[in-house]
């Protein structure tokens, strides 16, 4: 069957009322903590993983990918209206976003942002459709060396090609191999670091430590700020709606957005934030009207907000086709999967087509829904960032704290949550970023055993690791991802770099 | 983070260097319980140790490397922080771990809540405690009764819910 024939019969599967629920719920959340400053979609698929544990495998899963979509929409309206980005990925939305705002135009910002993100978001859905069996084929000539090379890369893109500095992001990465070595050897059966602590023995649990570092850790570092930011919504003043102008402005950087969001979410390096610095770079570059950047450009806006979008879409490309997280939500869907058993990757599409094309058609559904949601109804998202920071900070801990003790009502557990809540906030206070931590603890695991697979088949012969082309090449990148920012930031060229920090969606 | 960098930057960092020891303590036990398993690489000569002294002395490394930026003051330094707000919030998760099994899901978490809404400036808490309990009262009972989600129940929730 072509990709044509099973989307249409994924829009079957996705059309069941049930499946529109999950979806519903998902964009719902989604845009509510895209719309709340301090808590992303990483935090939220985390939060939800307990609850889902007897729900159905397929809508849990529409549902986590309708939060992240939902999270790259509301993260705008904040940006626009507060000047406080939601989410990491919005933060370029507030330069221009906020001056428009500013001026009266917060409307036309809103439905620019709103538009784009559903035309990036279209196009990149059918690209994750068309692109998918392609790279699937590809996949399944990967043995355990390419994909043990595919996970350095991960690694290294992750914690140090970006941000300000490969130290600190190298020592969060180990961090998180080292905890990520706790509990019982998948090959041998032998207990590791687990001092005789039989809690310990299945491993550090991902999601108490997620919901640990984004949102224990995160609630400790701003309560513990001295200076606290008072923030102020800018009202939206006149039409919501663009007009003429407005609409001939936008849709060519909406197109270029996508066009570079998608590719760049799609590579292992962590984070849709990178491709909408590219995107209003781009558009600053190609405006017709260069004096408006700066004081509200509507190109500033539409590039970078069809770009995350679409990096959204893009980071579905490696999780789904080949098991690989490219950003932390990814990363946290990926234990969503392994929570029901599912390993996503090339033989997902073998085994359980149904569900991963329901899944694919399901975002083309959402997106709609997130259109709907976020231009008629702009008014009540922005009635959410009136929620006062205790109420708002008191519910999301207890939230947190509900997710632990729903998967396992121990004092243990909740033990390791305020160990690790405080671990994440002394990794923020002193700069350290949070997603290798996670990214590690997720995925050193699957790296180990690729290793020691490929080993095994070549009886200890380390060459084999760059014997076979493809995974040479993927190696060879991932040296030049750590050593060329090393150069560049001791050349004092780091600024960039720290620029494109990945955070934590 | 780095918003502060363009300042001069301070010589020894002492709070850097408490990490750059923390990261090898941390190193050193991986080594040490790594020393102790029974390495059966087999064919690929990599056993289940072999990762942990690799990760082991990774961290050993990265703790000379912090060590060089400390003393060099290469950190980026840090803003100022407020103590008594974050230790409410850890009382808070104290609290709540320990009543959790006594005194149940509602009143443990109610505590939690308090506490974190004084955290962030709502200082009352013969006003928030209770309204913390309510909440997590309304939680419990939707996340228990309707979604079936195991969460210990205290006396609070016998009272109403007698079947549990």
């Amino acid at each position: 069957m072509s990709a044509f024939e099973f989307l249409m019969q994924g829009l079957g599967t996705a059309a069941d009322p049930m499946m529109l629920l999950y979806a519903l719920i998902g964009v719902t959340l989604g845009t509510a903590v895209g719309v709340l400053p301090g808590i992303g979609p990483a935090l939220t698929v985390a939060l939800l993983l307990p609850v889902t544990y007897r729900l159905d495998p397929a809508g849990s899963l529409i549902m986590f990918a309708g939060i992240y979509y939902g999270g790259m929409y509301g993260g705008s309206t904040t940006s626009i209206l507060l000047n406080t980005p939601g989410e990491s990925a919005s933060i370029i939305t507030a330069l221009e976003g906020n001056k428009m705002a500013r001026k009266g135009r917060g409307g036309p910002a809103l439905a620019t942002a709103a538009i784009g993100s559903f035309i990036a978001g279209l196009i990149a859905t059918l690209l994750l459709a068309f692109l998918a069996p392609s790279i699937v084929k590809l996949a399944l000539v990967f043995g355990p060396r390419e994909y043990f090379a595919l996970m350095v890369l991960a690694f290294v893109t992750v914690s140090a090609a970006f941000g300000d500095s490969a130290l600190r992001g190298l020592t969060s990465l180990f961090l998180g191999l080292a905890l990520a070595c706790v509990g019982i050897d998948q090959l041998t059966g032998q207990a590791r670091l687990s001092f005789g602590v039989p809690e310990l023995l299945d491993g550090i649990e991902v999601t108490t430590m997620a919901v640990a570092m984004f949102a224990v850790g995160e609630a400790l570092f701003i309560a513990g700020q001295r200076v606290q930011v008072e923030d102020e919504v800018t009202a939206v003043k006149g039409s919501i709606w663009m007009n003429r102008r407005d609409w001939a402005r936008s849709w060519k950087p909406w197109l270029r957005g996508t066009f570079i969001g998608f590719p760049i979410g799609a590579m292992p390096a962590g984070g849709a934030e990178i491709g909408t610095f590219l995107s209003y770079a781009t558009e600053k570059k190609l405006t017709k009207h260069p004096e408006e950047f700066g004081n509200g450009a509507i190109e500033g806006v539409a590039g970078p907000e069809a770009a995350n979008n679409a990096s959204a879409a893009g980071t579905l490309v490696p999780l789904l086709t080949l098991g690989l997280p490219t950003s932390a939500t990814a990363a946290i869907m990926l234990a969503g999967f392994q929570q029901f058993g599912l390993q996503p990757g090339p033989l997902l599409f073998a085994t359980n087509p149904t569900l991963v094309w329901g899944l694919i058609a399901s975002l083309l559904i959402a997106n709609a829904m997130l259109l709907v949601l976020n231009l008629p109804l702009i008014g009540l998202w922005v009635k959410l960032l009136t929620v006062p920071k205790p109420w708002l900070y008191a519910g999301i801990l207890l939230f947190a704290t509900l997710g632990t003790i729903g998967a396992n009502p121990s004092a243990f557990e909740l033990g390791m949550l305020l160990a690790f809540g405080v671990l994440g906030y002394v990794m923020r206070l002193f700069g350290y970023p949070i997603a290798p931590i996670v990214v590690g603890l997720i995925l050193g695991p699957m790296a180990e055993q690729q290793l020691r697979r490929a080993l095994s088949i070549s009886q200890g012969d380390w060459t084999t690791l760059v014997q076979s082309p493809i995974a040479a090449v993927l190696l060879g990148i991932a040296a030049l991802a750590l050593i060329v920012p090393l150069i560049l930031r001791a050349r004092g060229k780091g600024e960039v770099l720290s620029q494109l920090a990945g955070e934590e969606d | 983070m780095s918003v502060n960098r363009h300042e001069p930057p301070r010589r020894r960092d002492t709070a850097a260097l408490i990490i750059a020891a923390g990261l090898v303590v941390i190193g050193g036990v991986m080594l040490w319980d790594s020393a102790r398993l029974a390495d059966l690489g087999g064919y690929s000569g990599v056993g289940p140790a072999s990762v942990p002294r690799v990760v082991g002395f990774a961290l050993m490394g990265l703790a000379a490397w912090t060590a060089i930026e400390a003393l060099r003051g290469d950190f980026p330094q840090r803003a100022p922080q407020n103590a008594p707000p974050v230790l409410w919030i850890v009382a808070g998760l104290a609290a709540q771990l320990m009543l959790l099994h006594v005194a149940g899901f509602s009143i443990a978490t109610g505590i939690l809540f308090a506490f974190t809404a004084r955290a962030f400036g709502k200082r009352n808490l013969a006003m928030t405690i209770p309204i913390g309990i309510v909440f997590a009262f309304v939680v419990w009972a939707i996340f228990s009764q309707l979604l079936m989600l195991h969460l210990p129940a205290g006396p609070l929730e016998h009272l109403i819910f007698p079947r549990g």
